[in-house]
């Protein structure tokens, strides 16, 4: 069970990364993640069932997001949309479109092809269990995108959205385009959660269009508890904590599943748990605040 | 080098609110210019500045950048011939960001690809560069923005805009919300960075002393038009009761603008 906590911690932070990106980095507090989570699941399912090999599935996915991070940039820059009401846009008309893709069903099991996992426990077989070759597998996977995204945001390109989230004007002054910069940025974050996603469906062995509800909810709690974890303005810890608090996520998601029903708790109330997480963890922060300013001011 | 034909801005226009701000305004800039303007508030200097960076489109009128017309470019395409500096030190710099960094991302203008530049020889020549300001900012190049004074801030930005190698420099009060001390500073190295870049310079102030101490030409906006503009040895010769003098005679009304007079005395 432990190293099941793990691996689906390790999953989500994929999407927690995506997550990471729009909400603290760009300041583009992006919805379409709702969508775009379900889109790499069915994509994989998809690619999977039709005999594709699982890396060519997991960067078609990856291309799905990027796309669906593009289509509610646009509506934002072209349109003048804010950006809540352009992720909520994308992410119901992606309700229809993972249905079309999955072929007019809601949900696609995988239980008769070779995923990613099946050729990972294949390949250690006789090495290292199963349960912790997926484990190390992850491991791997989500330091590989963490060291990439580091030495991202060490780019001229990366610094230039750091700057984005935090003075749009200086950007323009310096005679950069902020749409474009959107543009790029929403379609990488989604892009990150549609991987999650598809490895989301090869773990549970199922893709269902239903997969995203709610997980921006899950996203934004795992940030905001990585926050809690470290305090830190390098880049390095930023996207670590990140990981860490989607760990720490899924081991409180497991904990009320487990032990909730002493109180009475099904795991329908997961989801009312992560918003009243993030309220929480809201609640501390402007907390924080408002007495750090008590002490400070003059 | 800038060139503004018949520019007419009005606000909400076609409602019962219309304002025009910009009234068929015409201006031609030289290159290596450097204009002071000064005027009460709601003159419109800063909407003049905004439609000359391209953040405000103008209701009607032209505006041409070294002969070419930019009407319809947007602000960051234009931003690549042009430096602006706002009265706020905060606007110039991302606070949460090291210092290194933000000079990294202002030095050049132009579109970001994913390259790593910020290496040891770029690191050198920012050192090189802070030594200049004389404010001890190279032994802080990791440090964050936002652990910088105003006026170092607002030092850092003038270097920073410099360095991206503009051809126009806009101003706007850009030592307004610095102490008398900084105020200085900053202004000195104003007057140093855009004789040896040979910036074209608009600068805004609200201090009469020196809208006539800087610059080789001086224009006094109100009600949306340039009222006064003198130049060469006319400009040399002026002082602050004769500009009052001037605007009175043109305006048949006395100049009141307690801000303005205060910063003249």
């Amino acid at each position: 069970m432990l190293e099941g906590i793990f691996v689906e911690g390790l999953i989500y932070a994929i999407m927690a990364l995506g997550v990471f990106f729009t909400f603290r980095i760009l300041d583009f507090p992006d919805l379409t993640v709702d969508g775009s989570f379900p889109m790499g699941a069915v994509i994989m399912a998809t690619a999977l069932s039709g005999g594709i090999n699982p890396l060519a599935g997991l960067l078609l996915a990856f291309s799905g997001g990027v796309l669906a991070g593009f289509v509610t940039a646009a509506i934002h820059n072209r349109l003048k949309v804010p950006h809540l009401l352009a992720g909520i846009l994308t992410m119901t008309m992606l309700y229809s479109v993972n249905i079309r893709i999955l072929g007019n069903r809601a949900n696609l099991p995988l239980l008769r092809v070779d995923t990613i996992i099946t050729h990972v426990s294949v390949a250690t077989r006789g090495l290292i269990p199963a349960d912790w070759a997926s484990l190390l597998f992850f491991a791997m996977v989500v330091l590989a995108i963490k060291f990439a995204l580091d030495l991202f945001f060490h780019t001229d390109m990366g610094l230039v959205f750091g700057a984005l989230g935090n003075n749009e004007q200086m950007v323009k002054v310096q005679g950069v385009n902020p749409a474009t910069l959107k543009l790029i940025g929403v379609g990488l974050s989604n892009g990150l959660v549609a991987l999650s996603g598809a490895f989301a469906a090869q773990y549970q062995g199922f893709a269902d269009v239903n997969l995203g509800q709610g997980i921006v909810v899950s996203g934004l709690a795992s940030v905001m508890l990585g926050e809690f974890i470290i305090k830190s303005n390098r880049i390095g810890m930023l996207t670590l904590r990140v990981i860490l608090g989607a760990i720490l996520f899924k081991a409180i998601m497991y904990l009320g599943r487990f032990y909730g029903y002493y109180i009475n708790m099904t795991p329908n109330d997961l989801k009312l748990i992560a918003g009243i997480l993030i309220i929480a963890s809201l609640a501390v922060t402007n907390y924080r605040r408002i007495r750090g300013k008590g002490g400070t001011a003059a | 080098m800038i060139s503004l034909q018949n520019l007419t801005c009005t606000f909400h226009a076609g409602t019962p609110n219309a304002k025009t701000v910009i009234r068929d305004l015409n201006l031609t800039v030289d290159a290596g210019e450097f204009v002071t303007i000064i005027g009460s508030n709601g003159a419109g200097k800063t909407t003049l500045f905004n439609l000359i960076s391209g953040n405000l489109l103008p209701t009607s009128g032209r505006v041409f950048i070294d002969g070419e017309d930019v009407t319809a470019h947007p602000e960051y395409k234009r931003a690549r011939t042009m430096g602006r500096i706002f009265q706020d030190p905060l606007a110039g710099t991302a606070s949460n960001m090291t210092l290194e960094d933000n000079m990294m991302i202002t030095c050049k203008k132009g579109f970001k690809w994913p390259v790593i530049s910020l290496n040891r020889k770029m690191r050198a020549y920012f050192c090189e560069q802070l030594v200049n300001l004389k404010m001890g900012l190279e032994s802080r190049m990791k440090e964050n923005i936002s652990t910088l004074s105003g006026g170092q801030r607002q030092a850092l930005t003038l270097l920073m805009m410099v360095l991206s190698n503009p051809a126009i420099a806009l101003l706007d009060e850009h030592t307004a919300a610095l102490d008398p001390r900084n105020a200085a500073i900053v202004m000195d190295l104003t007057t140093r960075f855009i004789t040896e870049h040979r910036l074209t310079t608009l600068m805004i102030t609200h201090n009469m002393n020196h809208a006539i101490a800087y610059g080789s030409r001086l224009l006094m906006m109100d009600a949306g038009e340039i009222i006064i503009d003198v130049s060469g040895a006319d400009k040399a010769r002026l002082t602050v009761p004769k500009l009052l003098e001037m605007f009175s005679t043109v305006r048949r009304k006395a100049f009141e603008n307690d801000e303005v007079l205060l910063a003249a005395g």
